[in-house]
Formats: C-alpha cells, sequence, structure tokens
C-alpha cells in the first residue's frame, strides 16, 4: 500500500472499455475509475456483464477495446462467488491459505480468529460449512494485504442472517485496512448502508451515483422494478434498450 | 545390472510411475480424464508418423501428443461441449493412427507393443530417454507446485494472485505430452491414462495434503509396477495391462479407507 503516489491517483482505470468473449460483447463503452478507501457496488441482472467487469480489472482476460489500467505494485484481494473444491482434493484450511505464497502460522491464526472463524487451520476446506467457506476465502483475500478488495456476490448460498453478518464483518475490516472495495451484487437493498457510490450495470452503465440517487433512477427502476413491478419493469427495460423500433414493437 | 532386461523393465516402470505420480493428481483434481485418454490415444498417430519419417519414435509421440493436449485446451477455452468433443477427438486420433500404421509397410512393427506397451524390451537408450522426461516433468512440477495448485483451484483466485492460470494449465498440457511420449513403451497408448489416474485415485482415500497425494500417487504406482512385472514373470502375463490391473487392485484396497478421509 506504501508504494503507491500520495497524489489523487486511482487504483483502477477503466477508459472506454468493451469486453466479452468469442467476440461478444459483453460491455461496452465503460469508463469507470476507484479511488483509495472508496466503498463500490456494482449492480445488474444475470448476464449485465458483472462477472467479466470483475475479470477485466483483474487481468484474467483483456479489454478488447479503451484501456484498463492499474496502479503500479496494486494488491487485489479477491473474494469469489462460490468456490467448489474438487472433493479428490485433500487440502487444509492453512494450506489453502497459504497458495501460492507461504504465509506464516500465526499470521493465519490471527486471520482466522479476526474473520470468525478461528481455530479451523488444520480442517479440510471440503468439510466446511457454508459460512465458514466464505470466511476462510474473505481471509485469504485479506492476507493479501489488499489495496482493493473484490467480491463477486460473495454471500451466495448463505441464509439471512449469516448475509448480514458476513456484510457487517466486511465493513469493519474494511474500516481497520482502510482498502477500496468492489461488490458485485444483484441485490441493492443488503449491502447499501456504506456504499459510496453504486453502479447500475447493464452490458453498459445504466446510471451511477449515491445509493438514494440510484434507487430513484428511472434507469434503475427500469432493470430492477420497485418491488413489486418485476415483469412490468422487465418489459419497460426492453423498451429502453431496443431502439429498433419496428412496427409492431410497441402495443401499449 | 542393466543387462538384466528384468531390471531394465523395473526401472522403466519406476520411472514413469515417478512422472505419472504427480500428474496424475493434477488430472484427477482437474477431472481431465479423458482429456488423457485422447492425448494418449494420439500417440499412436505420432508411432505411425515417426515411422514413415524415420524419426524417433518419442519425438513423433510427443510431437502429436502435444499437438492434440493443444487443440483441446483451445476447444474447451473456447467453451466446446467437452464431453462430445473429447470422445470424438480420442477415438479418431486412434482410429486414424492405427489406419496410418497400416501404411507403413516398410517396416515390420508389432503393433500391440504400442497399444499395451512393451517393456520387457526396453532398452538402455530407451531407459535413458523415459528417467530423463520423468525427471524433467517431475522437476518441472515441483518447480511451479504452488501455482499449479492456485490455479488449479480456481482461475480467478490464482489471477487475483499474480498467477496466470492459462500460463499452468499450458504447463500441464505439455507435461502430459511428455509423460504419454515417455509412457507408451512401458504401458501402451491404450493404458497410459491409466497410470495417471488409478494411482492418485487410489492415494486420494490416504491423504490429507495435495503434497502426500502425489507423493502417495507415486509410492502406489510403484508398487503396481513391482506387482504387475512379477505377475508377468510368474504367470507369464503381458506386463503393461498387468501393471494397470495391479494397480486397479490397489485402488481398490484404498477404498477401504474411504471412510476416514474426511475426519
Amino acid at each position: 500500500m506504501s508504494d503507491l503516489p500520495k497524489q489523487p491517483m486511482s487504483l483502477i482505470d477503466v477508459t472506454d472499455m468493451s469486453a466479452g468473449y468469442a467476440g461478444i460483447a459483453a460491455l461496452r463503452d465503460m469508463n469507470l475509475s476507484i479511488d483509495k478507501g472508496e466503498i463500490v457496488t456494482v449492480i445488474g441482472p444475470n448476464g449485465s456483464g458483472k462477472s467479466t467487469l470483475i475479470k477485466v480489472l483483474m487481468g484474467v482476460i483483456a479489454p478488447s477495446e479503451g484501456r484498463v489500467e492499474r496502479a503500479p505494485g496494486l494488491s487485489i484481494g479477491y473474494v469469489p462467488q462460490a468456490l467448489s473444491i474438487d472433493a479428490s482434493l485433500p487440502i487444509t484450511v492453512a494450506r489453502f491459505l497459504s497458495l501460492p505464497k507461504p504465509q506464516k502460522a500465526s499470521e493465519i491464526a490471527a486471520m482466522l480468529t479476526r474473520v470468525g472463524v478461528p481455530g479451523l487451520e488444520g480442517r479440510q476446506m471440503t468439510a466446511l460449512s457454508g459460512g465458514q467457506f466464505q470466511r476462510v476465502l474473505l481471509a485469504r483475500a485479506l492476507l493479501a494485504k489488499p489495496d482493493i478488495l473484490i467480491l463477486d456476490e460473495p454471500t451466495q448460498g448463505l441464509d439471512q442472517p449469516g448475509v448480514a453478518a458476513f456484510y457487517r464483518l466486511i465493513e469493519e475490516v474494511r474500516t481497520e485496512l482502510g482498502c477500496a472495495i468492489l461488490l458485485v451484487s444483484h441485490d441493492l437493498h443488503v449491502v447499501m448502508s456504506a456504499t459510496d457510490r453504486v453502479l447500475c450495470l447493464n452490458g453498459h452503465i445504466c446510471c451511477e451515483g449515491a445509493p438514494d440517487a440510484v434507487l430513484a433512477a428511472p434507469e434503475y427502476r427500469a432493470l430492477f422494478g420497485d418491488g413489486t413491478g418485476g415483469a412490468l419493469a422487465l418489459y419497460q427495460h426492453h423498451h429502453d434498450h431496443d431502439h429498433d423500433h419496428g412496427t409492431n414493437g410497441h402495443q401499449h | 545390472m542393466l543387462d538384466d532386461f528384468l531390471i531394465r523393465a523395473g526401472l522403466a516402470g519406476a520411472g514413469v510411475a515417478l512422472a505419472t505420480g504427480p500428474l496424475g493428481a493434477f488430472v484427477v483434481w482437474r477431472r481431465m480424464a479423458y482429456f488423457g485418454d485422447a492425448t494418449a490415444h494420439a500417440a499412436v498417430l505420432g508411432v505411425a508418423l515417426a515411422l514413415a519419417f524415420e524419426m524417433s519414435i518419442f519425438v513423433g509421440t510427443m510431437v502429436v501428443a502435444l499437438a492434440m493436449a493443444l487443440a483441446v485446451a483451445r476447444l474447451s477455452a473456447r467453451g466446446h461441449a467437452m464431453d462430445a468433443t473429447l470422445g470424438v477427438l480420442s477415438h479418431s486420433a486412434l482410429a486414424i493412427g492405427l489406419v496410418a500404421i497400416s501404411f507403413v509397410t516398410s517396416v515390420r512393427i508389432d503393433l500391440q507393443a504400442y497399444l499395451f506397451g512393451d517393456i520387457l524390451a526396453v532398452s538402455r537408450g530407451d531407459l535413458a530417454v523415459i528417467w530423463l522426461g520423468a525427471l524433467a516433468v517431475t522437476g518441472l512440477i515441483i518447480w511451479r507446485w504452488s501455482r499449479l495448485l492456485i490455479a488449479t483451484l480456481n482461475g480467478e483466485l490464482a489471477a487475483s494472485a499474480g498467477v496466470d492460470p492459462r500460463r499452468e494449465e499450458l504447463v500441464l498440457t505439455v507435461a502430459l505430452a511428455v509423460v504419454v511420449a515417455l509412457a507408451i513403451k512401458v504401458v501402451g497408448a491404450l493404458l497410459i491414462a491409466a497410470m495417471l489416474i488409478i494411482p492418485a485415485a487410489a492415494a486420494r482415500s490416504l491423504a490429507r495434503s495435495p503434497e502426500a497425494m502425489a507423493a502417495m500417487a507415486v509410492v502406489l504406482g510403484l508398487a503396481a509396477v513391482a506387482g504387475g512385472l512379477t505377475a508377468s514373470l510368474y504367470a507369464d502375463t503381458p506386463a503393461g495391462p498387468s501393471i494397470v490391473a495391479a494397480a486397479a487392485g490397489l485402488f481398490t484396497l484404498s477404498l477401504l479407507f474411504a471412510p476416514f478421509r474426511r475426519a
């Protein structure tokens, strides 16, 4: 963290970026920059390019157009959506946390305690419960001493109290570490409390801003509805993005 | 001492077991069993080409196995339905290889030696190639162990830690091609995948860490070679299949330990 320049330089800068698979752009003309210590939430329906965005930010896939610039020496802590470890692979929690770089046993123990699962070092990864597994993944991300923590729908498979507890934990560790957070979610309501900025994604950035502003934006409502009007919202969204108005396209 | 064909056979088998143990563990963890099959079957075509162009069998099989492995890896990265694709490639490669060999009339070849191995006919030169290849593959895997492991667990997790998962996949692909080329003489094209999968699968029940599983796969592979060669000597059974049958026996025994493996 210390080798980052002090001037207002972003951690990650995305400029006019398009990306996708097999020539199909999942993301078009995106501009995004994430500053030090900022909490950014990205929401969008399935297939809106959320996973592609994460892959581009981490450098797993290269953008087909535009630029992605990471601050020199940027350390990324990544908490994946769901990680299934093949039952044929025996590996303890401590060994998993030491990949690819070895970690001190004392640091592993302290981090497991910090994320609320002390003493799991010797346990097999495949024997963990869903909640324990997500906390171990978080511990792994934090051991990298990240400048930015990227979380990809990290609470899938957790029950309601589990989700709330997990987000409380993330906010606590963020306050301690001061790292930026990029959280990808499809549910704005659970994750909003500490968010600085919300990005509403659907192939491109539909709308962007403070949580309240996004919640009130017509683009957000078009994508997510306002609680009960899901089917209507879906239709409106189609309307918003289909600019090829045929003769039998809009019979309201 | 190396004049004794049985000692050469044992050493050849040991070299193969040394390489197939750790690589086999990755094949099992990444569910690449059919990938290994397709690569091994392509080696038959490599034999045909090597004979036709009077190249070394080792080079011929390695080149064709590598081409096949790279093609399969590329297809899977593009999201092709791998089960059917691998079935098509694997059996096509075997069939085309067998047809191609039938055209090589200049050399009188014992086809069975390439399909099922001919470990009792291993020469000193073969032995040198097998051990050099096995040490190279094992060294490569030990060198990149942690990176291979994290890439196997999750590609994005690897990328976030600065490890390129595609590069690690390429390492395994190349290692697989080398192992196929050096094992064809020992167990034959049809049973190479068995030597990759069975000892590693048997080791699963006995191990609590990835390192222990790879090491145990080597030990079980060595035991299978010893058992198979002994059976071959006393019961006059074919050596390659006997080695694989011994490995299968060890796998069955290992299941007795399975109830404890989650403890």
